[in-house]
């Protein structure tokens, strides 16, 4: 059974958000994504500055077996992509939740409250549907 | 790998286990009115005989002509071995093996093509070929739209002076997945691109600049101050190359400070016959931080359990079999015959041998451009080097002109005024290493006498 944070919110296809502080978004894909996609040896975060719209492919993981999409779970701005998976992209792996974030938002005005975020037990109850 | 074709046991065998009754029902999806019955305006087929004759006597209509004509595809010698290898069985199933590591022989010879491409262009790493060198180009802008995360313009510099096919498929190619292509334009006097012109685009968000070296017209770009200033001005720099010219000229990865990021061209002139045009093979280069970019195959170097050597294809997680629409090309593949053509040219050739068909054709064709200026009402059109194709200017239009030569048996070379109006009555000529003194006077005679004869008239 894979971990699911209660402090996070989550969506359908397997993304984490985490509210820092100051008001900005953290944002990675969850622990059952990671053992679904195997040992990651690439991981393309976005540019700083770069605008997403919501549904957005934003990043991607790649295993040896396959190269995923990664989707914006909401509009905003990059504040910056994650440094340290470029050269140790296995992170995703080990700190799904941690160390392996694949970038920081700035959400757009509104953006969070419209964006349908699920809490951790509509998560697990997604993850039970899909026999996970 | 030996072809078996199935037997009529076998497709029982096969239709009984999907419990279909013959094959034409496993097309019944296809509605009835969707279906061509027959095909009108096709022939009816000819038989071994019959079709041998048939081509026989179309060849025969193309003759021998003595040809002077480059513009992309050139008459090289290929040494005898190349195809008598090529076309062994063992290699001559052109496409790649669908299991593919069960074909160790077909990935050792890809990965040494790869490896002499990436030396002869100076950059870190090759793919397997691409179809040929305009969809190489096509690819690259394509590629470095992906690859360049700090431009999201998607706006690609082509110099006027790049093929004009390969400009037109890169817009056949790439125009409708959202990148767009702005004309630059070359010196009327030397036939190039002034690297100044790029001064007035400082400060914009410009994702690439492609430089042809030699560009179309057969002339030197200033590789340097091009690929050092585009750099300067934050774009990728697209090289687009002539293999054989490789051997004499800097490679591109060598260009300016820091070197082209991705580099294509057309493998044609290493072995690959004119064949009428195709089918010939691409090849495409690039640093190692972009590989996951690269589109098409890629064979790599490895071990087994045992801890013997083998070759593997790498990097598939980005190729259509595994990531379908969202591939980083659905509309490239490995030519696998013409590539092992080109591995067996260069391996036979040699770095010595590359750079003396380099260096003769060069000495043919300043030879050539010598005897043809010679000739009254033909002039060079540009000033700079070039290195084994010029454009000249003839004093009335260029076509009965090479009617004219074509009747004497001589193809003599590109007429311009379609794709180049500016330039008036232009003739784009080539001579390779085939070229004699004996042939270039041929040509030299036969055109004085047509404009000689075109005067008197």
């Amino acid at each position: 059974m894979s971990n699911v944070p209660e402090d996070l919110q989550y969506t359908k296809s397997h993304e984490w958000v985490r509210t820092l502080p100051e008001g900005t978004l953290e944002i990675g894909i969850t622990d059952h994504a990671q053992q679904a996609l195997g040992d990651l040896v690439f991981v393309e975060v976005p540019e700083a500055g770069r605008v997403l719209k919501a549904g957005e492919s934003c990043a991607v993981v790649e295993s040896v077996k396959a190269a995923s999409d990664v989707y914006a779970p909401l509009a905003g701005r990059v504040l910056a992509g994650n440094p340290r998976l470029a050269a140790e992209p296995e992170t995703v792996n080990t700190d799904a939740y941690g160390e392996g974030w694949l970038l920081r938002l700035r959400p757009a005005d509104g953006a969070l409250a419209a964006a349908g975020l699920m809490s951790a037990a509509e998560y697990r109850k997604v993850l039970d549907a899909e026999g996970g | 790998m030996a072809f078996i074709p199935h037997t009529e046991a076998d497709v029982a065998a096969m239709l009984a286990a999907i419990g279909a009754a013959r094959i034409e029902d496993l097309f019944d999806e296809i509605p009835a009115q969707l279906r061509v019955k027959s095909l009108a305006g096709v022939p009816e087929a000819l038989n071994e005989m019959q079709i041998g004759r048939l081509m026989s006597e179309r060849a025969a209509a193309d003759g021998t002509a003595l040809s002077f004509l480059g513009a992309g595809a050139y008459e090289h010698h290929i040494p005898a071995a190349v195809w008598a290898i090529t076309t062994r069985g063992e290699f001559y199933s052109a496409y790649t093996p669908y299991q593919a590591e069960a074909s160790q022989g077909t990935l050792q010879l890809i990965y040494e093509f790869q490896t002499m491409i990436a030396r002869l262009t100076g950059m870190q790493v090759a793919n397997a070929s691409m179809y040929d060198g305009a969809s190489a180009m096509a690819e690259a802008a394509l590629m470095a739209v992906r690859a360049h995360r700090k431009s999201s313009s998607a706006r690609i510099l082509v110099p006027t002076s790049v093929h004009p096919h390969y400009r037109r498929v890169a817009l056949a190619t790439a125009a409708n997945q959202g990148l767009k292509f702005e004309e630059l334009p070359y010196n009327a006097q030397q036939g190039v691109v002034p690297a100044a012109s790029l001064e007035r685009l400082a400060g914009e968000d410009i994702t690439a600049l492609i430089v042809q070296q030699p560009n179309f017209f057969g002339c030197l770009e200033d590789v340097d101050a091009l690929t050092d200033r585009a750099h300067a001005c934050g774009m990728f720099v697209i090289a687009v190359v002539n293999p054989t010219s490789l051997a004499l000229l800097k490679p591109p990865g060598e260009w300016g400070t820091r070197g082209a990021d991705i580099a294509v061209g057309e493998g044609q002139p290493l072995g690959v016959p004119l064949s009428s045009g195709g089918p010939y093979l691409g090849f495409m280069t690039t640093r190692m931080e972009y590989v996951r970019q690269l589109p098409g195959r890629i064979v790599g170097r490895t071990l087994d359990s045992a801890g013997r050597e083998g070759f593997t294809l790498t990097l598939q997680a980005r190729e259509q079999h595994i990531r379908r629409a969202r591939a980083t090309s659905n509309i490239c593949t490995n030519q696998g015959l013409l590539m092992t053509a080109a591995t067996i040219y260069l391996s036979l050739m040699g770095p010595q041998g590359l750079a003396r068909t380099a260096a003769a054709s060069h000495a043919r064709t300043r030879e050539l451009v010598a005897a043809l200026t010679r000739v009254p009402g033909v002039r060079l059109a540009f000033a700079g080097p070039c290195f084994h194709e010029a454009v000249l200017q003839l004093d009335r239009p260029v076509a009965p002109v090479l009617r004219s030569l074509a009747g004497r048996g001589i193809l003599g070379g590109l007429d311009l005024s379609g794709y180049y109006p500016e330039l008036g009555n232009a003739l784009l000529v080539c001579a390779t290493e085939t070229k004699t003194s004996a042939d270039i006077e041929r040509y030299r005679a036969g055109l004085s006498e047509t404009l000689q004869g075109a005067r008197a008239a």
